[in-house]
């Protein structure tokens, strides 16, 4: 097992991902761009390297500087965290060839599920339902008009090579197709470099579910429930909670059982989440996409399992004995119950525009059943180069409504002054109708901001 | 939902109406995508903000000239900057 990890990440999952390594006695490097020298994962790591300036393109996601930088601390492993270079191959390849661990699934693995159609024609071959859609990338309007002709409106436009909900929209005519095209593809040039397009089936009034799945040495895959993160704004998910009130466990079992599918079908091997659009009244789903990296509403899932994920990584990557059952029943967290996240980002609670600015007060929430994972503390100056996520508060429940009760109580003890939050929206959300007997659907935040 | 960022109030300026157009965060600006003395009309896109990792159009609301443009390509704005003024 190595002794020593760099993180190649920043704010809340650098941290996240710290702390877990440091409880396990393992060294760890931190990495951060000229905007981020004061937060508070570069200090809580052992020690930290400046790999560049703000924009990401010359820090993060240079891959030569954060190899520079592992080179230079002796780290022995990488982990990536949630995007940056986390679904990389190119850069899980070179930590390999560098001779250091990759803290996560293997390249092929990553390259297999990161071009969207490729991982659709995949998973249909293992007998993973999908969504009709095009079997090939899609380049030109032309062609696109073609395709949706042959499939039917409304239609999902998405970048083969995107992710994070960036450049996505749901078309439903000609005209709005060939609106909608020119501008998916400059995105999926500008922001994945690869201007190929998925047109897919948009299912209405659909609940995004995941499920957690762990991939073993011995090539078992593993399951580890269902995330809903059905709360969404611009195709960006904003709350999330396990289980699910939309499935029943017949359909659990069927999502559950097509996940381990997909997981053996590309050789999975460490943690992973296999993407769904489920459709609750007829109680079916559809394979969305695969993550091959920690998943950002992780912790929920830890919550109801008392399994730290981001240990199972590390052992897993480190060739250590599986410990998932065994850390089930051993962590002293009690399996089961509820658990909720709510994303605290930094933009206004009605529009949901960015807002950076320097935090002047922060005060976290805390009592029983409440974590909070932040990247920031009262003087962090939260910046504009980077995601809008200040911090995920989680809450834990023995069932659903006390899981709701202790969000709603902490959402309102939570203090961030500087960036406008959007912890009004999720005090709103939590008392909304819909949310509250757990009827929710992708459309719930566009309804709530359509009515006035 | 509307995600473009609306331009700031009008004021007089002599005898012409004019308007600034302000950012309304801290943000980089990706694209400038009017001239000066190009011809506008409410809801046209003069330039489009990137903050957080989100595009933001910048939109006029009121129709003329674009008087004066106060960006380039990469600047960073604060809140409140100006942008651009229509007359």
């Amino acid at each position: 097992m190595f002794t020593s990890v760099l993180v190649a990440n920043r704010g809340e999952i650098a941290r996240r991902v710290i702390r877990t390594a440091r409880r396990m006695g393992l060294r760890t490097v931190a990495v951060y761009s000229s905007a981020d020298a004061e937060l508070p994962y570069v200090r809580e790591a052992d020690e930290a390297v400046p790999i560049g300036p703000a924009a990401p393109a010359a820090s993060y996601l240079d891959m030569d500087a954060v190899l520079a930088a592992a080179r230079r601390t002796g780290a022995q492993a990488v982990h990536p965290g949630y995007g940056f270079l986390a679904e990389s191959a190119t850069f899980a390849r070179r930590v390999l060839g560098a001779g250091m661990t990759w803290v996560g699934p293997p390249p092929a693995a990553i390259e297999s599920m990161g071009e969207k159609v490729n991982a659709r024609n995949l998973m249909a071959e293992a007998g993973v339902p999908v969504a009709g859609g095009t079997r090939q990338p899609v380049t030109e309007v032309a062609a696109a008009l073609d395709a949706a002709r042959a499939l039917g409106y409304p239609l999902m436009v998405k970048a083969v090579a995107g992710g994070g909900g960036i450049g996505m929209s749901v078309v439903h005519d000609e005209g709005g197709m060939r609106s909608a095209f020119g501008t998916a593809r400059t995105r999926a040039e500008r922001f994945f470099g690869n201007p190929g397009i998925l047109l897919e089936r948009y299912l209405e009034h659909a609940r995004h579910v995941e499920v957690q799945i762990v991939g073993l040495p011995d090539g078992r895959v593993l399951a580890l429930g269902e995330r809903d993160c059905s709360v969404q704004r611009r195709h960006q998910k904003v709350a999330e909670e396990t289980p699910s009130t939309g499935v029943t466990p017949e359909l659990r079992q069927r999502m559950v059982a097509a996940a381990v599918r997909a997981g053996q079908a590309v050789g999975y091997r460490n943690l992973g989440t296999v993407e769904c659009l489920v459709d609750p009244v007829a109680q079916d789903f559809v394979f969305l996409e695969m993550n091959t990296r920690l998943q950002v509403e992780h912790p929920i899932t830890e919550l109801v399992t008392g399994i730290d994920l981001v240990e199972q990584q590390l052992l897993l990557a480190g060739g250590q004995p599986v410990t998932i059952e065994a850390a089930a029943g051993a962590s002293g967290v009690p399996a089961g119950g509820h658990a909720l996240e709510l994303r605290v980002y930094a933009e206004d609670p009605r529009r949901f525009l960015p807002s950076p600015g320097t935090i002047r007060a922060w005060e976290e929430p805390r009592g029983e059943g409440v974590r909070v994972d932040a990247g920031y503390e009262a003087g962090s100056v939260v910046t504009q180069y980077y995601d809008p996520l200040l911090a995920k508060l989680c809450t834990w429940g023995a069932d659903r409504s006390e899981a709701l009760a202790r969000a709603r109580h902490a959402v309102a003890a939570f203090v961030i002054e500087g960036p406008r939050t959007n912890l009004p929206f999720h005090a709103e959300l939590l008392a909304h109708p819909d949310f509250v007997s757990g009827t929710y659907d992708t459309g719930l935040v566009a309804r709530m901001r359509a009515t006035p | 939902m509307s995600h473009s960022a609306r331009c700031g109030p009008s004021q007089r300026k002599g005898e012409h109406v004019s308007d600034e157009v302000v950012a309304e965060m801290v943000a980089n600006v990706w694209k400038v995508v009017v001239a000066m003395g190009d011809r506008v009309d409410d809801g046209d896109t003069l330039v489009i903000l990137e903050s957080m990792k989100m595009e933001i159009p910048v939109v006029t609301e009121s129709a003329g000239t674009v008087a004066e443009l106060r960006v380039v390509e990469g600047d960073v704005v604060q809140e409140g900057d100006v942008i651009a003024v229509i007359e």
